[in-house]
């Protein structure tokens, strides 16, 4: 009788460890804003908006395996189409919502159905393509409506049954109920159908498409799920900031949102969380100490983290394994 | 008429440029199928040892060397020698030990790389544009059919041109050359015919980042403003231009250059100045949808 205990106790115990740490971060988010001042509230409410990015590009990036360097553009897209509308129509910022998160969705599918069939690095270079294409045309204000370098000011605050979102901490609940609305969604979506389809394609797009996988429709379902994510952190920074310009969506926050994904682990949720600490809230953790040099020791960071930890710091155990038997078949075949 | 042909020459001397920095992506990616990032900060680098070496040694204003051109030329030797040395430097660290990793880990490693090169020379230089001194060649100009050339021009596309053909008579007249094309091809066949694959990898590093340097000392002394941030666009073009040749194949890169330059020399001059650089990446998308290997490329294998 004794070996039915021990089962019940080994399948219990990580349960309750794990509802107990979750407890402690839900709590740790509702007290957060409001004994910290301002300043790192708005640290957390960016914060929130790096890991809506990451999750929404490690959809593409991780889990369908499409390498996407230009998703600042899907975000710059949320974030416009919010203000445009805003500005010139007095559209609420939270009714617009669902719509840029739309608009950003069809964008990414008008803009990555010609190019899906493209692999690997040729994807990535024309990802960046787009991101420099968004980004130039910001700069240029077509038709006058993106406002050239200087940007949109003056959007909205949103505002929930007559409470109309103010301080940092007010937007910082806000901004993490998206958060955690979002980690729930794509732990769901991971586990689901949709999600081993997509772990299929990014592992060998040929063996998934002889699986009868429809890999063309998948990809841009990926695609289009991930900028609608974007869109709608790109909603949120427009009414957190009140401000946009085009500097905030340039090749470089690609790279951010990229580098937060693989050093994360890509497809791997809580990796996208610690990769979003450590790309945005250490540098900033630590900006008193290198002011000038804070991004060369960054850089420097970066380079040493893929050496240490090639497969991210919380990676995908599939991941772990395929990279573990890839290096080992590298060193029987160089003792070979 | 001579607006076109003017364009036309300006497009060139841009293009010859873009292709000498083209040149170092598609051998790197050629042999281990690695997007280089860090290959705009080497043409970057190339341009501030070239402007400290001009200026601390006052070329021209001649104490050193009484020559210009050939204090040029040591200029010349000794930055690409300098940018070569870093740019193994640079494979060492940051691109050797990833070698049987991911695919992605690379990529960041190497977006880190050129993070930290970029904000070294930031932190030793500022974050001010730095001006080449003025009237280091004289300002020639000559008029060929109502066309305007400057000596720059001239000395600009003589120099690229002459960098590639000797680049395209080594990799296909000498041993070296050919080992170097076999390691392209196939990394363990070529260890198994006695290739020393490590030793390829770094010629490769040695002589990219060289030309990119060359690219880098003449946009320099041509536009004569540097800026610590002038790798990221002159790269992310180049490489634009490497993938529309084909990447991997060093004439495709030759061409890729040659035709980017020209294109949006003259997207600027008939469409529009402020949409320059967008022009590039929307050429670049036109040339994958309707041929995705590129103008000369056949089909690269994936590394898997």
């Amino acid at each position: 009788m004794k070996w039915v205990f021990q089962i019940n106790e080994i399948s219990l115990g990580p349960g309750i460890a794990r509802t107990y740490a979750l407890a402690g971060l839900g709590v740790l988010l509702v007290i957060y804003p409001l004994v910290v001042n301002d300043y790192w509230a708005m640290v957390g409410n960016f914060y929130g908006i790096y890991v809506l990015l990451g999750c929404s590009l490690n959809l593409i990036v991780g889990d369908a395996g499409l390498f996407n360097l230009g998703h600042a553009a899907f975000y710059a897209v949320g974030a416009y189409s919010t203000a445009i509308l805003n500005t010139r129509w007095h559209v609420p910022t939270l009714v617009l919502l669902p719509l840029s998160a739309a608009l950003a969705a069809m964008f990414a599918v008008v803009i990555s159905k010609p190019i899906l069939h493209l692999r690997g690095d040729y994807l990535c270079i024309v990802t960046i393509g787009f991101g420099e294409i968004v980004r130039i045309a910001l700069y240029q204000n077509p038709f006058g409506l993106t406002g050239g370098p200087n940007g949109i000011f003056g959007i909205g605050r949103p505002s929930l049954f007559g409470f109309v979102f103010r301080r940092p901490w007010h937007y910082f609940y806000l901004i993490w109920a998206f958060v955690v609305l979002t980690i729930f969604a794509m732990r769901r979506l991971e586990e689901s159908r949709l999600g081993r389809a997509w772990n299929c394609i990014r592992e060998d797009d040929l063996a998934a498409e002889a699986m009868g996988i429809d890999t063309a429709r998948l990809k841009l379902l990926a695609f289009a799920l991930g900028a609608g994510v974007a869109g709608i952190a790109g909603n949120l920074f427009a009414s957190n900031m009140t401000v946009i310009a085009p500097e905030s969506f340039s090749f470089w926050e690609s790279v951010l949102m990229f580098c937060i994904v693989v050093l994360g682990g890509p497809g791997s949720v809580p990796g996208v969380i610690i990769g979003a600490f450590g790309m945005f809230v250490l540098p900033e953790l630590f900006r008193g100490f290198f002011l000038r040099s804070r991004l060369l020791v960054f850089g420097a960071a970066m380079v040493a983290m893929m050496l240490f930890r090639p497969e991210g710091l919380l990676p995908v155990q599939q991941w772990k394994r395929a990279a573990e038997s890839r290096g080992e078949g590298a060193r029987r075949a160089a003792a070979v | 008429m001579e607006q076109l042909l003017q364009q036309l020459v300006n497009g060139i001397t841009v293009g010859s440029v873009y292709a000498l920095v083209a040149l170092g992506y598609t051998m790197v990616y050629g042999i281990l199928r690695l997007i280089n990032f860090a290959h705009g900060e080497m043409f970057m680098l190339g341009s501030y040892f070239a402007l400290t070496l001009i200026v601390s040694t006052r070329v021209g204003v001649l104490q050193l060397v009484p020559n210009v051109l050939l204090g040029l030329l040591l200029v010349f030797l000794f930055s690409m020698g300098l940018v070569s040395t870093v740019g193994v430097v640079v494979e060492r660290v940051a691109y050797r030990p990833l070698r049987r990793s991911t695919r992605l880990a690379p990529i960041v490693s190497a977006l880190g790389a050129s993070l930290f090169i970029q904000n070294a020379v930031m932190l030793t230089y500022g974050t001010q544009y730095q001006v080449f001194p003025e009237g280091l060649l004289p300002t020639t100009v000559w008029r060929v059919f109502g066309v305007e050339v400057t000596l720059m021009r001239v000395i600009v596309l003589a120099i690229s041109l002459g960098l590639m053909a000797a680049l395209y008579a080594f990799v296909q007249k000498t041993p070296l050359g050919t080992a170097i094309r076999a390691t392209a091809l196939d990394h363990d066949a070529a260890r198994l015919m006695g290739i020393d694959v490590d030793r390829i990898i770094l010629t490769v590093f040695l002589i990219g980042p060289a030309l990119g340097a060359a690219g880098g000392i003449m946009v320099g002394l041509y536009y004569r403003q540097i800026n610590f941030t002038m790798g990221w666009t002159y790269g992310l073009k180049a490489f634009t231009a490497a993938i529309m040749g084909g990447i991997g194949n060093i004439p495709g890169a030759m061409v890729g250059g040659l035709l980017l330059g020209i294109l949006e020399t003259l997207g600027a001059g008939y469409i529009s100045t402020g949409w320059k650089d967008a022009f590039a990446f929307v050429i670049l998308i036109a040339i994958l949808i309707l041929r995705p290997t590129g103008l000369l490329g056949e089909r690269v294998a994936e590394k898997t």
